[in-house]
């Protein structure tokens, strides 16, 4: 148990309920290959993987550090582009995939030095909005630059070998393909970024960040320069979501504006970290659990009561499959007022 | 005693005025002047650029006050943009005959009607977002900038529930297409419009501030709300008013924005309120002058941005942002108290 607790840093999940959910999609997770088989099965697995790194690098700022940033889309499509360019103008080879990781992180951790110089020094609430004005060109940027990122359409890749679906390691009753191999380095890069990210939170440092969000006043009074904290968060959080973005390439072979730089994945992300839970890196992991499946199966759902209710005014406008993010939306209100610390803090009531 | 006035009385009627900002906008437009080349494309350039950045104040005042006076960053200040836009495009067809008659007062007369229901429309719902939305977060920055986004989603959805997710068309009414053309120069019509009405909405916005007892009582407001309230004013419901107008104002901009483009979008006012955090920001917290400014600032910037240099374009704005930021990190007019 001991051995356990070193891993998450001393901060097991809290509450019976909650471990045991996060149990289960550890195991979920981690078996998916095996348990649930099939090719939207998997994609539902790994986006999962992907989008639990990128919604704890934000709960690091939405959650540890109080502080609302609308480019965190900006820092997975760098991650995003960064590694699907060098793929594809590098050649397929693991070195272009080094290249091109390296080179969005550095960018990626500049670019949010910057911002942060600039907004972070007078307010916390300049920050949003210069984020999302910075966020927003540079999506036009990436659409408009189209000689470099292939434009709206984005650019398609090729892995190195051993990831491409046409690759077999065992043949057999259970085949281990390329497309299994990419699904394990997703999940245990995944893995490994959110246990940093766990560690980061408990270390001294991620203690300040905390001290700084519930009473900056204080906390700069005490001695700390907020401003240096708040920056170095901003770029830990940018790093570990252009790792995101990179770990979101090699899945989808494909990198384009609509799936990293969107305003619409911003708002899922923080979908994500408020119905999961602000706060609590565990809230993450639950929030984007629920919003991919919600996004991929609530719509069959939502398909089936307006079956039901189709006789009845308005509730076939209301429940139309396509408005299953309204309903998010709704929730996400109301979690905000009445949970604010989401589904994790609910089901984490200590014992 | 007598010293003691003339002491106080310069103390306060001193207070240098800070000009440098005013200039920003008429050196712009003049440096733009040689660098475009062409008187013709200049004045078109220009008038365009004040047209949008009419309708960006229009858009932006509301947010800035709102922000002054309660400290509330609204977010879901561009859900109104959308729902203004929509509104006048549902009220639409009841006035289409006098909307596409053959007549300059008729036009005008269904173009004000549309702009009056879009206003009454967006007006009564910011009280009512103000009083279901933002009334419970008071004082929660983290809070407040959440719910409002999650206001956002919420409008945008509903408007795609009913209006679907393709974009609708709204023409102009048949007197304001067209240019009018003086010589080699031709300017829209509807553009000089947007300029009459950014214009007629920036003089009431400075009476009002100014020159009557609700103006200053907000402005009170704005530089210590407590006070107002212990000398018997409701700052609370001076606030809900306020923020009223500057729904209403969203819808105006959002009216204003659709028959400027033409077309609307569900996601329409998202877009644009990327362009008025900037100019609120530019401008600085709070600052309805320094909101006027911005947005002018932002939008003939843009314009000649995109004559000139059209890749440059695209972050033109930011990088107006960056350097307006450099020179003074609060904005142009930083509201004294925060």
């Amino acid at each position: 148990m001991s051995v356990l607790g070193a891993v998450l840093s001393g901060d097991p999940p809290r509450g019976r309920l909650l471990s045991l959910v996060l149990a289960l999609i550890f195991v979920g997770l981690a078996f998916a290959p095996v348990l649930f088989p099939g090719a939207t099965a998997l994609n539902v697995a790994a986006k999962i993987c992907y989008f639990v790194v990128l919604a704890a690098s934000y709960d690091l700022l939405l959650g540890y550090t109080g502080i609302v940033s609308f480019a965190h889309t900006m820092f997975f499509g760098l991650g995003g582009y960064g590694a699907g360019l060098a793929l594809y103008n590098l050649g397929p080879s693991w070195s272009s995939l080094l290249v091109g990781t390296l080179a969005a992180l550095v960018l990626a951790v500049a670019l949010a030095l910057v911002i942060g110089l600039f907004s972070l020094r007078v307010r916390a609430i300049f920050f949003a909005m210069i984020t999302l004005a910075v966020a927003s060109a540079f999506s036009v940027l990436a659409s408009q630059l189209s000689a470099l990122t292939g434009g709206e359409d984005g650019r398609t890749f090729r892995l190195p070998e051993l990831l491409r679906p046409g690759f077999r390691l065992l043949d057999g009753p259970f085949v281990v393909n390329g497309r299994i191999i990419a699904y394990y380095l997703v999940f245990f890069s995944a893995l490994v970024l959110f246990l940093l990210m766990l560690r980061v939170v408990n270390s001294p440092f991620g203690r300040v960040l905390q001290a700084i969000r519930d009473n900056e006043f204080r906390a700069e009074a005490v001695g700390y320069r907020t401003v240096v904290y708040r920056s170095i968060a901003n770029c830990l959080a940018a790093a570990a979501a252009a790792f995101a973005g990179v770990l979101s390439a090699v899945w989808l072979r494909y990198t384009g504006p609509a799936v990293t730089l969107s305003f619409d994945i911003m708002l899922d992300i923080l979908l994500m970290v408020v119905i999961g839970g602000m706060g609590t890196l565990y809230g993450a992991v639950i929030g984007a659990t629920i919003f991919v499946l919600a996004e991929t199966y609530l719509q069959n759902l939502m398909v089936a009561i307006s079956h039901v209710g189709g006789e009845l005014p308005l509730v076939p406008i209301l429940f139309h499959p396509d408005r299953w993010l309204l309903w998010l939306g709704v929730l996400f209100v109301l979690s905000v007022y009445f949970f604010p610390t989401g589904i994790a803090g609910r089901l984490g009531v200590r014992r | 005693m007598i010293a003691v006035r003339g002491h106080a009385k310069p103390a306060t009627h001193k207070r240098r005025r800070d000009v440098a900002p005013l200039l920003l906008v008429p050196v712009v437009v003049l440096i733009a002047l040689p660098l475009v080349g062409s008187v013709s494309s200049w004045v078109t350039l220009t008038v365009a650029g004040l047209a949008m950045g009419m309708i960006i104040f229009i858009i932006a005042s509301g947010l800035t006050l709102v922000f002054g006076l309660m400290d509330v960053l609204n977010f879901g200040h561009g859900a109104f943009i959308s729902i203004g836009a929509y509104a006048a495009a549902a009220f639409a067809p009841w006035v289409a005959a006098s909307l596409h008659a053959d007549s300059l007062a008729l036009n005008l007369a269904a173009l004000l009607s549309l702009i009056a229901v879009a206003m009454v429309v967006t007006g009564a719902l910011g009280y009512a977002f103000e009083r279901i939305i933002v009334m419970p977060v008071y004082g929660q920055h983290l809070k407040q900038i959440l719910v409002t986004i999650g206001g956002v989603i919420v409008a945008e959805q509903l408007i795609i529930a009913v209006y679907g997710p393709v974009q609708i068309a709204l023409p102009l009414p048949t007197a304001f297409r067209g240019s009018l053309v003086f010589g080699d120069i031709a300017v829209e019509r509807y553009r000089l419009i947007a300029v009459a009405v950014g214009l007629v909405i920036f003089a009431a916005m400075e009476l009002t501030l100014n020159r009557t007892k609700i103006g200053l009582l907000i402005r009170a407001g704005v530089e210590n709300g407590e006070m107002v309230q212990a000398l018997g004013y409701h700052i609370r419901r001076l606030f809900v008013g306020v923020f009223m107008v500057g729904s209403a104002l969203a819808g105006l901009g959002g009216v204003m924005w659709g028959f400027y483009r033409e077309a609307l979008t569900p996601g329409m006012g998202m877009d644009v309120m990327v362009l008025v955090f900037i100019v609120v920001v530019i401008g600085g917290l709070g600052s309805v002058g320094g909101c006027f400014i911005g947005a002018l600032l932002v939008a003939v910037t843009a314009n000649y941005a995109g004559f000139l240099a059209p890749k440059l374009a695209l972050i033109s704005n930011i990088l107006l942002m960056a350097v307006i930021l450099l020179w003074r990190s609060r904005g142009l007019y930083p509201v004294a108290k925060r």
